[in-house]
């Protein structure tokens, strides 16, 4: 089992540390999920997401071998710009979900999840061998913090003197933060104002920028955040996760992931089985609902079904800490995919009413809402 | 770990308190602090009776889910209606303002089969107290 650089830090924070993608990750820490939940949501926290790999490519082919490995259309980056994409298999199954950065002309970075990394890295290095460039898989060097939170600028700006508030969404900089450098962007996995921290340095390093970060936090009420409050933050926006709504069985357009798959923009691996897919027409689709009766959250696994028929099954569920209801994802077939649909949701001998609701769940539609 | 010495224990992380032939029955702090932040405990409205070792409800909690199983065979008196209400009671109190049920006991010997606070702790490895 591997550790962080933050793991002692965790431990003295009493983290639940649980294994995750192979590493001792904290699932909460003692004010438990819920707490965590509602300090991103509405002051700032801080995730240790150094599990997550990050590899290099390098050279005059890197743009081609990019272009080659992912759905979305990496020309449209210009160096220091960020963008959400995948990889997918000759058959249009994702490989994962990923973040692109352009580095500079001739210089990417992927950044991939840390339960993938592996399998990941030899996807990209057996494909990397018809492209000049070279590849580094550098994910034991990099530490990674996420600081997310309507109150994140506040509480990183007097660290840096670089400009925050000039960074736009996907977007990134390199420069010195509490000493350090690093490549700051300004992404996340919350739906919140968030930036994430990427540098290199062991321990001491590690500890140096998470103390730093906590103690200009405090006075905006910043908590330290665990994987729990990150899955149900990133759940209320609608996000997927690999492993639980999306995999290599399931296609980027069925997941609702057509926005970032860019069918004209050329030669891709899945590009073709996708082109079908997208002729032929979707049979199912990935959809939100709300469960309906109290005191029953929808889980990975269970069961959706319609008329006494199994239709689907759910990829991901919880309580909505924001709205205060359970919430799920899952699969259904097209017909069963427009909002106010209903079904069941069936677990051994329980079951509840639930129904299809337009992502995402947080925040909630209102029409008092002002017109974009 | 809050192990209070004069409760009875489950080997599933239930407590039972006993006045006389009644018993309080609730998740002990092991399983609380296990299950994390609990959001609903849901008890089959209309419940009359529990048998040991038989599921009886099932407790929320937002990463996992866990099924309640009776310390004891009884007819039920009283679900705590805080419970329902306020669930992270539990969390914050769970020999206590968190109790789960009250029952009145039936056969008062299947006591003798449960833990007391020394076996239940050697049962979770907590360190002796």
């Amino acid at each position: 089992m591997q550790r962080t650089r933050f793991y002692h830090l965790h431990q003295r924070l009493g983290a639940k540390l649980v294994p995750f993608a192979g590493f001792e990750m904290p699932l909460h820490y003692r004010n438990g999920i819920l707490a965590e939940h509602l300090a991103v949501r509405t002051r700032v926290g801080m995730f240790d997401v150094s599990h997550m790999g990050e590899f290099e490519i390098r050279g005059r082919q890197a743009l081609d071998l990019v272009q080659y490995l992912t759905v979305n259309d990496a020309s449209k980056l210009t160096p220091g710009k960020a963008q959400y994409s995948a990889m997918c298999t000759d058959t249009g199954g994702i490989v994962d979900d990923l973040l692109v950065y352009r580095l500079g002309e001739d210089s990417f970075m992927l950044v991939v999840n840390g339960a993938c990394e592996q399998k990941d890295w030899q996807w990209v290095a057996s494909h990397a061998t018809a492209f000049d460039v070279t590849i580094e898989n550098v994910s034991q060097q990099i530490n990674l913090l996420a600081v997310q939170g309507p109150q994140s600028l506040a509480t990183l700006q007097p660290l840096t003197d670089m400009d925050l508030a000039e960074l736009a969404y996907y977007s990134f900089i390199a420069g010195e933060l509490a000493g350090v450098p690093m490549i700051i962007s300004r992404t996340g996995y919350t739906g919140e104002l968030g930036f994430e921290l990427y540098f290199r340095g062991e321990e001491p390093i590690a500890e140096r920028v998470w103390n730093a970060i906590m103690e200009s936090g405090a006075p905006h009420g910043i908590e330290p955040a665990g994987l729990g409050a990150r899955d149900t933050l990133r759940l209320e926006k609608g996000y997927c996760l690999y492993g639980n709504d999306i995999d290599e069985t399931t296609s980027p357009l069925e997941a609702g992931l057509g926005w970032i798959t860019k069918l004209q923009k050329g030669e891709f691996i899945g590009r073709t089985a996708l082109l079908e897919q997208k002729e032929r027409g979707l049979e199912r689709k990935l959809v939100g609902f709300v469960v309906e009766s109290e005191r029953f959250i929808p889980r990975h696994g269970y069961a959706i079904v319609q008329d006494g028929r199994i239709v689907g099954n759910v990829t991901s569920g919880s309580i909505s800490p924001s709205l205060g209801v359970p919430i799920g994802m899952g699969y259904v077939p097209l017909a069963l995919a427009e909002p106010g649909t209903r079904f069941e949701i069936v677990a051994g001998t329980r079951s509840s009413s639930a129904h299809v609701v337009k992502l995402p769940f947080y925040p909630p539609p209102s029409s008092a809402s002002p017109a974009a | 770990m809050n192990i209070p010495e004069q409760l009875r224990y489950t080997a599933d992380h239930e407590w039972i308190r006993v006045e006389g032939t009644i018993g309080w029955i609730g998740i002990t702090d092991h399983a609380q602090s296990e299950l994390g932040d609990i959001v609903y405990v849901d008890i089959p409205a209309g419940l009359e009776r529990i048998e040991r070792g038989k599921s009886f409800g099932t407790i929320e909690a937002v990463k996992t889910v866990a099924d309640l199983y009776a310390p004891c065979t009884g007819k039920v008196l009283e679900v705590n209606p805080l419970v329902s209400s306020s669930p992270e009671i539990i969390n914050r109190d769970c020999y206590g303002d968190g109790w789960i049920l009250k029952v009145e006991l039936e056969s008062p010997a299947e006591l003798n089969e449960l833990m007391d606070a020394a076996a239940y702790r050697r049962h979770i490895g907590a360190p002796a107290s």
